[in-house]
């Protein structure tokens, strides 16, 4: 067959002058894991509040989440960030749209954007569920001992919803980073497209796109060990990882 | 030959030994019942005898033909004996009819009228021939352990084992399936139950088998076991049982 | 806001946008999502096999996959299978694969490792009282698990198979990325060329949206009347 390993590539210098191809492509991971950071704390705040109100006694908060959430989930999100990058700064007051189209590194802020709205809605999902999977007892008893609603939330349900919620929270948080390589679409040389640009310059396929399937799984073991450390720390004495029973 | 032997079987689940030596016979015809506490392990020897579980030490025979052996055609071999569940295990997604065919067709190989007519007579002698195109889901719990009963009875069996088949039954139904059990042992069926329903051993039953901890403590006569049970804790199984 | 925008370019070149575009994508889809279940299902059942090397590569299998990117996945998959299509023919250099081949390798085996897993949980919410009943009648493995076992795993799974082919739909746009043409790549081309880029992507949008909705509510509809009762 005739493919010519080279593993020694990726000591070889880029052409574009970014370095070795080693170093272009841990650029490119700073890239992915800034992207999949951020957007995951935006998504979560969002997330955890778009999801809460889907479960508060008020009709129409309830029909605003769930059209929120219906609308990021049912389209693909490639079109998603299209539709950030390309339509927004048109639909914008001029002065506004030009500004983000000046912007230095608009394709990172552009996909943090577009991420933290696509994920919210999966983190809402996940969120409504953890709450609703509570005993209806727990809410009753807040609400007997004199709380507000509110504190109700804040206090009782939303600390257990939580650690219940942890491990598919951790599916979304991955999927969270891996969807950041959607943005090589729109210009964001994270490290799929470094892995791409560096098979364009080297021919070496199969090298690049081992090493970036390589960091992806570190990556992928990292957070779950980070998550499954917070499981144990979070979980609650007496409970099996702080699922009420 | 007796038709079951079982012969110094032993098994283990990890470390944990469940069955400590285990010996006895049914022979052609006969009715033995199995009792005892929980966690005895009655229920694990029973599902020995037709390879549902599998054993370490010693051998298990039906009709000459030993289970353990690696030789064996377990289908074919199981497919001789029926088998009752506590929980009945109807297939849910299939009619009453096509639970009880299904089987004689794709085990025994017979053909779809001939398994229909077979399902549609043992039906009726279960007292059930109107709910034969129902779904399981349709029926009661003591209904669905008759039509369990009649599909193991398609296959026609040499020998039937019973495990706690009126258990999980509420007490209104435990009746209706007692009788057809009643019967098929009229009739000579060789039967092995594990039950703690005594009204049934004393009368149908030729002898009774007493397990605690993994171990047959006892295996007599019925007379002699109701009459004079010989360990202890057989004494104080009864007495607790009996006493309802 | 709109005085600028020009819709007629939506209708001009509905045609190729429609038929072909949306047509690809629904071709995969629908290919892709046989293939990944019969595939899927092999995996389940390789993985809850008692051959503990039959068990480990399937898992080995789906975990890979699933940590990778998609788009990772279909780059792979780009380059992969000519090569292996070379191997397989015994032809001395790699062979060149149409593009709809090699979406459709690439959907099969990746989504694959999604259905395996719902399969996995399908097959395992099974009472095992019904194995053994079926064992019990004298069946062996292939006729319980093909009689008994899996007609109940994908009657409990279908509402859950489906969600996961609304995925599939929207997963099939990343063809973008080796410029297949999908509707998402279609629209872009007309977009670029007619210099329309809002009106063409919202009208992207507004259809995967407006089909995604629909076919999730029919999966809930669905979700009443296939439940079996016990």
């Amino acid at each position: 067959m005739n493919y010519n390993w080279n593993w020694g590539i990726f000591w070889e210098l880029s052409p574009d002058a970014s370095g070795t191809y080693a170093q272009t492509l841990l650029y490119g991971l700073n890239w992915t894991l800034a992207t999949g950071l951020s957007s995951w704390v935006l998504a979560l705040m969002i997330g955890a509040t778009v999801g809460t109100v889907r479960t508060l006694p008020v009709r129409w908060a309830v029909r605003l989440g769930n059209a929120y959430v219906e609308l990021f989930r049912n389209i693909p999100l490639l079109v998603q960030m299209f539709l950030w990058f390309f339509v927004v700064p048109e639909l914008l007051p001029r002065d506004v749209g030009n500004w983000i189209k000046q912007l230095p590194n608009s394709s990172f802020w552009t996909a943090v954007v577009a991420l933290s709205c696509f994920t919210s809605a999966r983190v809402a999902e996940q969120v409504k569920a953890g709450i609703l999977s509570l005993p209806r007892g727990q809410q009753a008893a807040g609400i007997a001992l004199g709380l507000t609603l509110a504190q109700t939330y804040r206090k009782v349900l939303l600390p257990m919803a939580f650690r219940i919620i942890l491990p598919p929270l951790t599916s979304e948080f991955l999927n969270n980073i891996k969807n950041s390589s959607v943005a090589l679409t729109i210009g964001l040389m994270e490290l799929t497209a470094r892995a791409r640009s560096m098979q364009e310059f080297s021919f070496q396929v199969f090298e690049a796109f081992t090493a970036a399937t390589l960091i992806y799984l570190a990556v992928n073991a990292v957070v779950v060990f980070a998550m499954r450390g917070v499981e144990r720390w979070v979980a609650v004495p007496g409970y099996m990882g702080g699922r009420t029973r | 030959m007796p038709m079951i032997e079982i012969d110094k079987v032993s098994k283990w689940y990890g470390a944990f030994q469940v069955l400590k030596n285990c010996s006895t016979t049914v022979d052609k015809g006969e009715v033995v019942v199995v009792c005892g506490p929980s966690g005895s392990g009655k229920s694990t020897l029973i599902k020995t005898v037709n390879a549902l579980e599998p054993f370490q030490q010693g051998r298990i025979a039906v009709n000459g033909q030993s289970v353990g052996d690696r030789g064996t055609n377990l289908p074919q071999l199981r497919a001789r004996i029926g088998m009752v569940f506590q929980n009945f295990e109807l297939f849910p997604h299939l009619s009453i009819m096509r639970n009880l065919a299904l089987a004689q067709t794709m085990v025994l190989k017979r053909s779809g009228e001939e398994a229909i007519e077979r399902g549609l007579k043992l039906l009726d002698r279960v007292g059930l021939i109107a709910q034969k195109d129902k779904f399981p889901g349709q029926l009661s719990g003591g209904q669905q352990q008759r039509v369990a009963i009649a599909r193991a009875l398609a296959m026609d069996p040499i020998a039937m084992l019973f495990d706690e088949p009126t258990s999980a039954l509420d007490p209104e139904m435990i009746n209706e399936v007692l009788d057809v059990m009643v019967e098929l042992a009229k009739e000579g069926m060789t039967m092995m139950v594990v039950t703690h329903e005594m009204g049934f051993a004393r009368k149908v039953a030729h002898r009774v088998v007493f397990m605690d901890q993994g171990e047959i403590v006892e295996d007599a006569a019925k007379n002699d076991f109701f009459g004079s049970p010989r360990s202890d804790r057989a004494q104080t199984f009864l007495s607790k049982i009996l006493n309802h | 806001m709109f005085e600028n925008f020009d819709f007629d370019v939506i209708a001009r070149s509905w045609q190729a946008l429609i038929f072909q575009g949306l047509a690809f994508t629904a071709q995969v889809t629908l290919l892709a999502m046989a293939g990944g279940i019969v595939l899927g299902t092999l995996l389940a059942m390789m993985r809850l096999s008692s051959f503990k090397p039959l068990a480990w590569v399937a898992a080995g299998y789906v975990n890979l996959l699933r940590s990778i990117p998609l788009v990772l996945v279909i780059f792979w998959f780009y380059f992969l299978v000519p090569y292996i299509g070379a191997w397989i023919i015994g032809a001395p250099r790699p062979i060149p694969v149409g593009a709809f081949t090699s979406a459709l390798v690439t959907f099969i085996m990746f989504e694959a490792c999604y259905y395996c897993e719902i399969m996995r949980a399908g097959i395992q919410s099974i009472p095992s009282g019904q194995a053994n009943a079926g064992y019990a009648l004298g069946m062996n493995y292939w006729q319980m698990m093909g009689r008994v076992i899996l007609p109940q795993a994908f009657r409990n799974m279908t509402p859950v198979l489906l969600t996961q082919t609304i995925v599939l739909f929207q997963d099939v746009s990343l063809v973008y990325i080796i410029s297949l043409p999908d509707f998402v790549t279609i629209a872009s081309k007309i977009a670029q060329r007619d210099g329309r880029l809002i009106e063409m992507y919202l009208f992207v949008a507004v259809v995967y949206l407006a089909i995604c909705l629909l076919l999730s509510h029919f999966v809930k509809r669905l979700q009443t009347r296939f439940a079996i009762a016990r």
